[in-house]
């Protein structure tokens, strides 16, 4: 293994293993919250139990996050020193405000989870707010230096020295928009639906319990209208990179020659070898209709580039496809299920929409991670977009393949070590034995009613 | 802060320039971030060392007490590293980059260490009866590697040995000459001046953790266990210190140069040493609240004699602040943003401490 591709390989596991605790970083609070909102308004117990749950969850989870995100700021300086040395002044500041942002989570995470009998209980939920906000705004901000990678802004290159250096101009990049929204949305409705999918899983298991029920409620509050929202947010990124980052988009659609009135491959496997993609279903029109509205629109293909200049074809189209499909999943169950809860429906006890939605239980994350790859490999070999290759960026020091093993090996033993504590404590039900009873017992209407934890 | 970096000015007056810039300004904030990192992320690394060398008829209530103390601060305390790390790639780039690739393995390590010291910390709290104690033991020995390694890269720092071509011109600072992998990457951080002040920075971080422990204790024989800690390890930093500030005659020519002839080593190491013998004082006449303060400002004199010592240089022996700070614009924005951060940040975690560190504690 040269040392690029262990430098290449040790961040992409390092980051696979951070974006699913950051998205959850980002959405998980906002569920622990609206339960606990529900607890004060109903004052049943069912509610806090639910909230303590998803905040222990929040904290473990939060905690894997924050050692994981540690790793990866320095990682960026261990492994690529160039590009930082290069990067550093201009796009800096959204991650100088990520640090903030994630420090308010933090204050606002202990005073949450330690807070319960310290602070009234209004001071208790906008504790929780707080933490819900910031998570979000850090993500926010680690998208927006990512989207200057693929869209970079704010400087002149002259001879290979960036002068001129605006760093506002960096982070109002042209991808800035559309990759927030992407990833915002994406964050919800991926932890929605994972939350959902696991008490809809246990539902099926044990109709009547009313834990299980309520939990799911509020899950799918949180993923559902996401999901419903993250094609149009889709479209948008997608006629973003059409008019900014042709190669990536034509790797994404393994459209190897520019053409007018472009058709739209579902599926297929791309022969970078002979300039076409096998075994793929052809819509015609369709790619020009979705990247540029228009059915006779002119898409670039992958000749607009010399073949070196080339992402790995392959997979970033089965990423692509993989991405679309999962999400169409996402999207089309969520209206389903928004649709049921309008006509006011029954949700925990039909079955197959139960059944539905265990099976989106690690959907949103395969998504999540194929989207990223897709932005990812989409961008090589470049890591700024036309400025800077990635070989070029990465660091002298040899033998990384020891890093790589290393940093993998700890990420397994992490990953095996928080899915076990999560079945352990927030997954498996309560034994509460009234809460078994489907139709809960209505609270006792005063606040507090029921702490008995 | 200003009138410390006057201070430095004033020794390095010969150099022409005159008055403290923009980028000496952010590399003091800088400083400062990780002066508050050392001295309250650096305490709950202590209080993993006192985890691991607990003993006596209390062992389990002296764990228990540590565990309450760290868990509400634990991870707003290390977010200080990450918000060094940040301010450091934006103000300072290529001294980010020359760290990142010369120091590349202890800092690895170092890493390996706050991954499994953080989780082992949330698994502890949150795991079962039964392997609480296997996973506290993780805890407490990744305490004593990361402490030991994270004060060891800023001994290389410190000697100077740190050397990769200057300038900030991408793709030309860091190639290093033909010498060997040990040469570059093992033997500027594998020397007895950075281990020395390795040990010292794990015996620092202990010191200030006993220290703070003795006020949170409520039990009497609890306060009196910490209190006979923090006493030892007040004297054994001293003996570290006394060990690092030898091995510097020889392996940090600048931190030498600095903190034995430079005008303003007098008054400070006056100060330095005022602050200890009043922290020791204090715990002898169990003045807990007078200990905390008077450690705390002993271990940050320390610190800031290190930066003063190697002024106007951020990578001694020749990359300076100047030399290594990005553009003005990227600097101003910077401040900017710290200014924003800050407003938002301190008022939180003065709420934090006083919810949990106030006086007004019950139980």
């Amino acid at each position: 293994m040269s040392d690029l591709l262990a430098a290449r390989s040790q961040m992409g596991v390092s980051l696979a293993f951070h974006i699913v605790f950051a998205v959850i970083g980002i959405a998980m609070p906002l569920m622990m919250v609206l339960a606990e909102r529900r607890w004060q308004v109903t004052g049943h117990a069912i509610y806090l139990d639910l909230a303590k749950r998803w905040a222990k969850g929040t904290a473990i989870l939060f905690a894997v996050g924050a050692v994981s995100g540690t790793v990866l700021s320095f990682e960026l300086g261990l492994l690529w020193p160039r590009f930082m040395e290069f990067a550093g002044p201009i796009i800096g500041m959204p991650f100088s405000l990520e640090g903030f942002a994630f420090f308010t989570e933090a204050i606002f995470l202990g005073i949450y989870l330690y807070g319960w009998d310290r602070i009234s209980s209004r001071a208790h939920l906008w504790a929780g707010v707080a933490v819900a906000l910031s998570g979000t705004a850090s993500g926010v901000f680690v998208v927006i230096a990512n989207a200057w990678m693929n869209a970079p802004a704010g400087f002149e290159l002259v001879n290979g020295q960036a002068v001129h250096v605006d760093p506002i101009a960096a982070m109002a990049n042209a991808a800035a928009v559309s990759q927030t929204l992407h990833m915002t949305l994406a964050a919800y409705a991926a932890t929605g639906f994972a939350v959902a999918g696991i008490h809809a899983f246990l539902l099926l298991k044990d109709p009547a319990n009313a834990f299980h029920r309520r939990a799911l409620e509020i899950a799918l509050m949180v993923g559902a209208p996401a999901a419903v929202l993250q094609p149009i947010s889709g479209d948008i990124s997608a006629r973003h990179i059409a008019a900014h980052q042709p190669v990536k988009l034509a790797a994404a659609e393994a459209l190897f020659r520019t053409q007018a009135s472009a058709p739209l491959t579902l599926g297929g496997w791309p022969d970078v070898a002979a300039r076409e993609t096998r075994f793929g279903v052809e819509v015609p029109y369709a790619l020009s209709l979705l990247a540029f509205h228009d059915p006779h629109a002119v898409v670039k293909g992958l000749d607009l580039v010399p073949e070196s200049d080339w992402p790995n074809v392959p997979a970033v189209h089965l990423s692509f496809q993989v991405m679309v499909a999962v999400g169409s999943y996402l999207a089309l169950l969520a209206l389903w299920t928004v649709w049921l809860a309008w006509r006011r429906a029954d949700l925990a006890h039909n079955r197959w929409l139960l059944r539905a939605i265990a099976l989106a239980t690690p959907m949103g994350f395969i998504a999540v991670e194929a989207g990223w790859m897709v932005t990812e490999l989409g961008r090589q070999p470049w890591v700024i977009y036309g400025v800077l290759k990635t070989r070029d960026a990465v660091t002298p020091m040899p033998g990384l393949v020891v890093a790589f093993v290393t940093f993998t090996l700890l990420y397994c033993f992490l990953g095996v070590i928080v899915v076990w504590l999560l079945y352990r404590h927030i997954i498996r039900s309560p034994a509460v034995p009234e809460w078994r009873g489907f139709y809960m017992p209505p609270g006792r209407g005063e606040r507090g009613a029921g702490s008995s934890t | 802060m200003a009138w410390v970096l006057y201070a430095a000015r004033a020794r390095g007056a010969g150099s022409g320039e005159q008055h403290v810039t923009l980028a000496d300004l952010l590399a003091g904030i800088v400083f400062v971030v990780l002066n508050a990192y050392a001295v309250l992320g650096g305490a709950d690394f202590g209080g993993g060392v006192w985890d691991l060398l607990a003993f006596g008829p209390r062992r389990e209530r002296q764990r228990e007490l540590i565990a309450e103390a760290i868990g509400p601060v634990w991870e707003a305390n290390h977010v200080w590293l990450i918000l060094a790390i940040v301010l450091l790639f934006t103000c300072f780039p290529p001294a980010f980059a020359r760290l990142g690739t010369l120091l590349h393995i202890p800092l690895s390590l170092v890493l390996i260490g706050i991954a499994l010291r953080g989780s082992a910390f949330t698994f502890w709290r949150y795991g079962a009866d039964q392997e609480q104690r296997q996973w506290g033991m993780v805890f407490a020995v990744a305490s004593l590697i990361t402490p030991f390694l994270l004060g060891t890269t800023a001994g290389a720092i410190a000697s100077g040995a740190l050397v990769g071509g200057g300038g900030a011109t991408p793709g030309d600072s860091l190639t290093v000459a033909g010498d060997g992998f040990y040469t570059i990457y093992v033997a500027p951080w594998l020397s007895p001046f950075p281990l020395s002040v390795g040990l010292f920075a794990l015996i620092a971080f202990a010191f200030l953790a006993a220290v703070y422990l003795t006020l949170e204790a409520r039990e009497r024989e609890l306060q009196e266990d910490f209190r006979r800690r923090a006493l030892a390890a007040g004297i054994g930093l001293f003996l570290a210190a006394v060990v690092a500030l030898l091995l510097s005659l020889d392996g940090a020519p600048r931190v030498r140069d600095g903190l034995i002839f430079a005008a303003w080593a007098l008054p400070l190491h006056l100060l330095t040493a005022a602050a200890a013998i009043t922290a020791l004082a204090a715990l002898w006449v169990r003045r807990w609240r007078a200990a905390r303060v008077a450690a705390v400002t002993q271990v940050s004199l320390i610190l800031w004699g290190w930066a003063l010592s190697q002024y106007p240089y951020i990578l001694p022996p020749d990359l300076s602040i100047a030399g290594a700070a990005a553009p003005a614009a990227t600097l101003r924005l910077a401040l900017g943003a710290l200014a924003l951060g800050g407003a938002v940040l301190l008022p939180s975690l003065y709420y934090l401490f006083r919810v949990f560190k106030g006086s007004a504690r019950t139980t």
